[in-house]
């Protein structure tokens, strides 16, 4: 099938839906891809990097929408009722449209969708579960914005990050809070840490402390006892108590902080307003507060969407773009994630597209089929998503089976019984078996004392060396050639065979292996 | 030669023997420890050879020129990754000649002895050929499983512990018969049929006992073949084979403790066998998720981009002879400032440090090879770990699945590393048996295919 790939008519919009990379994949798959004319340039990948790559490159957006099968695109088709370019007419009925949708807003596009028999998957409707991580836009644009909001911090902010001793004078580091450990907000700790600040992080979630002290910020606690996620590892809306406790906690980090970088969503609500305008104005002038709720109405309530504003000396970021001004990254990580589902949807690798909705995954993302709208999706069978996606919780220890007590008991017994069996022996057994079984019992505990310290990386040549002085028992044969009975002879000398063979065998391979040990030079 | 002066060359040799064993503990005093053993070994047969005089010189250098060269042969052809082989054969030598050594001895007894010194002399030849015995059959089953003559599945007769115990039976029966026999040559039979029983018992014995074990199976031969030799110095009356018996036996023992202790596993529980035969791959919860399948050419960029790689090799490695592309790798890898080391866990392989040994053979600098206990807690720092050919020893069930069948033993956590790539050549379990969660984790990545080739394309585009 084709998949094209046109230019995103959105305004602001830098990214493209198939990075070059991305495109040889879906080629792979066996799949054609067209590429409008100057799609990638903005994101930084020319048309003959495209064309490298494999792909056909369409002058028009009408030839390119009419002959592809399957649009792969970043933002929702534009509707001119909706105020933007067209892109939806150019849809028809019976293609596959790959892109985000936003289906919880987006109602009655979805219903225009369906309307028109255009299969729609979107890319921000994964489910949460594991599997389906590779596929996660959300996810790896999330992880962009939340990079990118250091960066637009840093840029805004007249200061180093990390503190310096210079010969000008000490430069203290930039303290930065970040609220909400999502995807976006572990990256903006990473980033922020990177560049030497002094990070702390607040999440209503208490499970994700570890991810964010491995991430190197300290993490706050609010001292309340409150059920606090919910489904698929989402925030959910606290109660009244818990909001003032937090609101508490902000004015008294605004205080002291630098930056904050606010990155709390509730999935389907409005932006909780956690930054008051009050509290936003307690920070030192020349702070900065990045909002990347700015979308979803801004978790700061001096935050205007889209725009930079400052008020008394405090900036406030609302970019909504944040992915888009990084659209080279953006657009490879998109990509990255349209192949994969690319891979779900075609696991014969024959470029065909089989929407089975009977998978978790696909069934998720499908918003329209079959001239239907599809969404919301029947709740996931299990909530089997580690919290916000990150590392999978740490390895509970296993007991041992031995413990400590019971070997400790038995070596005493085991001490007992040795004692007792010497005991028994030298009561029995004659004088001079007494000398030999002196010797015997003197030269183990030797041996014990010895082979401990052996580094393991030398048990083969110790084996093998054990092995060439076992050997030794060629004395017990050299002893016996002296006989003469000839049977006895004949036993000996092969046990005289055997035994050369172990001695010179063994001491060569010895010396051959401790020659190939080297030391780094 | 004096008999006294005999016995100050024996201690003499027993010490370099000693002090052979204890050169061996450290990189640096190994190959000095190894000259030592020769130096010893030289003096007993000189000794011996002046004390003792033969009735032919000539036929003893003879045979023992022809068994040198073949010995010397053997070693300096054999390849390392067929070393378990080697020194299992090895260890059938030392029971094979303990054999013959305590049946001439029995034919032709050094002294003559009456009372009690005429029981413990029975019942020293008798314990001498029965070790001698079951450490030949043994060693010669584990060198066939080595060598992929006899499968490496452990061979599990129904009630094979009651024959375990039937043949343990009839040797103390046998044992008694002997030491009670009225006079030598009605002591014959009972000696030659428990030889036949400890042959049947040795071979039963290892061929229960599964491939992966084979590490614990060597080194526990390895010190029957130091009691065999042990037990032959007791019926000679020659402290100089006591003590350098005891000195192996120890040794020997001490590898398995070890070996048993990196598998969580009781030594009775391994020799008992059938490990792995009895638990099916459908033990342990369903795993959830999916493995994620990886090219070569990703893998070229995460091994580029990384600032530190720590690679785990298992027997897979020597099956696929991989350890000199492995080697190529990571010079390509410290020439572009990439802090590249091993990470060795105690069983992996067939044998006590064989994975040591291969890396060596393959010019690995021994510094950068690291135990497991010395790198277990840098995984969370490293970027990328290329597991190659592991399978168990790399299981989070072990820490993670309490009911587990490997639940407890030590492994390598390489989950903890921000990319693992493990090269395999099937998703098919390891050799317990069990399936292995780490395939299915997020930050896994499978790259299918021999080893071997896969490394060198890797190498290729590097």
């Amino acid at each position: 099938m084709i998949i094209g790939i046109p230019v995103e008519r959105a305004s602001q919009e830098k990214r493209v839906a198939l990075s070059p990379g991305s495109v040889a994949e879906a080629i792979k798959l066996g799949f054609t891809v067209c590429l409008q004319t100057g799609a990638g340039d903005a994101a930084g990948f020319s048309d003959d990097e495209y064309r490298d790559h494999g792909a056909k490159i369409v002058e028009t957006a009408e030839r390119l929408y009419q002959t592809s099968e399957i649009i792969i695109k970043i933002r929702a088709p534009l509707r001119t009722d909706a105020g933007g370019h067209d892109e939806f007419s150019l849809l028809s009925s019976d293609k596959i449209l790959i892109s985000l949708i936003a289906p919880g807003q987006n109602q009655d596009l979805l219903e225009s969708l369906a309307q028109h028999g255009i299969t729609t998957l979107a890319m921000d409707a994964v489910p949460r579960i594991s599997r389906a991580q590779k596929l996660d836009t959300l996810s790896s644009m999330a992880n962009v914005a939340g990079y990118r909001a250091v960066v637009e911090a840093a840029n805004h902010f007249g200061r180093f990050f990390t503190g310096q001793v210079t010969a000008a004078g000490k430069v203290p580091p930039a303290k930065v809070l970040v609220i909400g450990a999502g995807v976006a907000g572990l990256a903006a700790i990473g980033a922020a840490v990177a560049m030497g600040a002094i990070v702390r992080a607040f999440d209503t979630r208490p499970e994700v402390k570890e991810q964010v002290e491995s991430m190197g910020a300290e993490f706050l606690m609010l001292d309340f006892d409150e059920e606090t996620s919910g489904e698929g590892g989402y925030a959910k809306v606290m109660s009244e108590a818990f909001i003032a406790a937090e609101m508490k906690l902000f004015e008294e980090q605004a205080r002291d902080v630098d930056i904050i970088i606010t990155t709390a969503l509730i999935p389907g609500k409005p932006a909780p307003k956690l930054i008051l305008a009050e509290t936003a104005r307690l920070m030192r002038a020349g702070s900065v507060i990045v909002d990347l709720a700015a979308e979803q109405g801004g978790n700061c309530e001096l935050t205007r969407p889209g725009e930079v504003v400052s008020d008394g000396g405090i900036t406030v970021i609302g970019f909504t773009d944040l992915p888009s001004r990084m659209a080279a990254q953006s657009s490879q990580l998109y990509g990255n994630n349209v192949v994969h589902l690319l891979n779900e949807l075609c696991p014969e690798k024959d470029g065909q597209l089989n929407v089975d909705m009977g998978d978790e995954v696909i069934r998720g993302l499908t918003v329209v089929n079959d001239r239907e709208v599809t969404w919301p999706p029947p709740p996931p069978r299990l909530s089997a998503a580690p919290p916000a996606g990150q590392a999978s919780p740490s390895p509970v220890p296993v007991a041992r089976p031995e413990s400590k007590e019971r070997s400790a008991a038995g070596s005493v017994v085991g001490i007992a019984v040795v004692i007792a069996l010497i005991l028994g022996v030298g009561a029995l057994a004659p004088k001079s078996f007494m000398g030999h079984f002196t010797v015997f019992v003197l030269a183990v505990f030797v041996g014990w004392q010895v082979i401990w310290n052996v580094s393991p990386a030398l048990h083969t040549p110790l084996m093998s060396v054990t092995n060439a002085i076992s050997g030794i028992i060629v004395v017990g044969a050299l002893l016996q050639m002296s006989s003469t009975s000839g049977l006895v002879m004949l036993l000996a000398a092969i046990a005289l065979f055997v035994s050369s063979i172990n001695i010179f065998g063994g001491f060569w391979v010895t010396q051959r292996m401790l020659r190939m040990f080297r030391k780094d030079t | 030669m004096a008999q006294g002066l005999t016995s100050a060359v024996y201690i003499a040799a027993s010490i370099l023997f000693i002090l052979s064993l204890g050169g061996l503990s450290h990189q640096e005093s190994a190959r000095q420890g190894n000259l030592f053993g020769i130096a010893g070994m030289a003096l007993a047969i000189g000794a011996t050879l002046l004390a003792f005089t033969p009735t032919s010189y000539g036929l003893v250098l003879g045979v023992m020129a022809i068994g040198g060269a073949a010995g010397s042969t053997l070693a300096a052809r054999v390849e390392m990754t067929a070393m378990p082989q080697l020194v299992a054969i090895l260890h059938s030598f030392v029971g094979l000649a303990a054999v013959l050594v305590g049946f001439a001895s029995f034919l032709e007894p050094a002294g003559h002895f009456s009372g009690a010194e005429k029981v413990v002399h029975d019942i020293e030849v008798f314990l001498g050929v029965l070790i001698g015995a079951v450490t030949f059959t043994g060693s010669v089953a584990a060198f066939g499983k080595l060598q992929g003559i006899l499968s490496s599945r452990p061979l599990t007769l129904p009630g094979r512990h009651l024959i375990n115990l039937a043949i343990g039976l009839a040797c103390i029966w046998l044992g008694v018969l002997f030491v009670g026999a009225e006079f030598p040559a009605a002591g014959i039979w009972p000696l030659l049929i428990m030889t036949g029983l400890a042959f049947i018992f040795g071979l039963h014995m290892v061929l229960a006992i599964g491939g992966a074990d084979m590490p614990v199976v060597i080194s526990m031969l390895n010190s029957y073949s130091g009691w065999a030799a042990a037990a032959t110095g007791f019926m000679l009356a020659n402290d100089l084979l006591i003590v350098t018996g005891a000195l192996v036996g120890s040794s020997g023992a001490i590898l398995s403790y070890i070996m048993c202790r990196a598998m969580n596993r009781r030594f009775l529980s391994v020799i008992l066998g059938g490990f792995g035969g009895e638990t099916s791959s459908s033990s342990g919860p369903k795993i959830e998720g999916e493995a994620v399948a990886v090219s070569t050419e990703e893998t070229v960029q995460l091994l580029a981009s990384a600032k530190s790689v720590v690679i785990v090799p298992g027997y897979g490695m020597a099956v696929a002879h991989a350890q000199h592309p492995v080697s190529e790798l990571v010079k390509n890898l410290k020439d572009r400032g990439v802090e590249t080391r091993f990470a060795i866990h105690p069983v992996a392989g067939r044998m006590p440090g064989h994975m040591n040994v291969l890396l060596a053979e393959a010019r690995v600098p021994y510094d950068i090879v690291l135990e497991m206990d010395e790198i277990n807690s840098d995984f969370p720092e490293t970027d990328v770990v290329l597991v190659i050919g592991a399978n168990d020893i790399v299981n989070p069930a072990a820490q993670e699945v309490p009911d587990s069948p490997i639940a407890g033993m030590p492994v390598l956590e390489v989950w903890k590393a921000k990319t693992t790539i493990i090269l395999k050549r099937s998703m098919a379990t390891g050799y317990a048996g069990v399936e292995n969660p780490l395939f299915y984790r997020d930050n896994s990545r499978m790259l299918f295919g021999d080893a071997k080739e896969s490394i060198s394309a890797v190498l290729a585009n590097l």
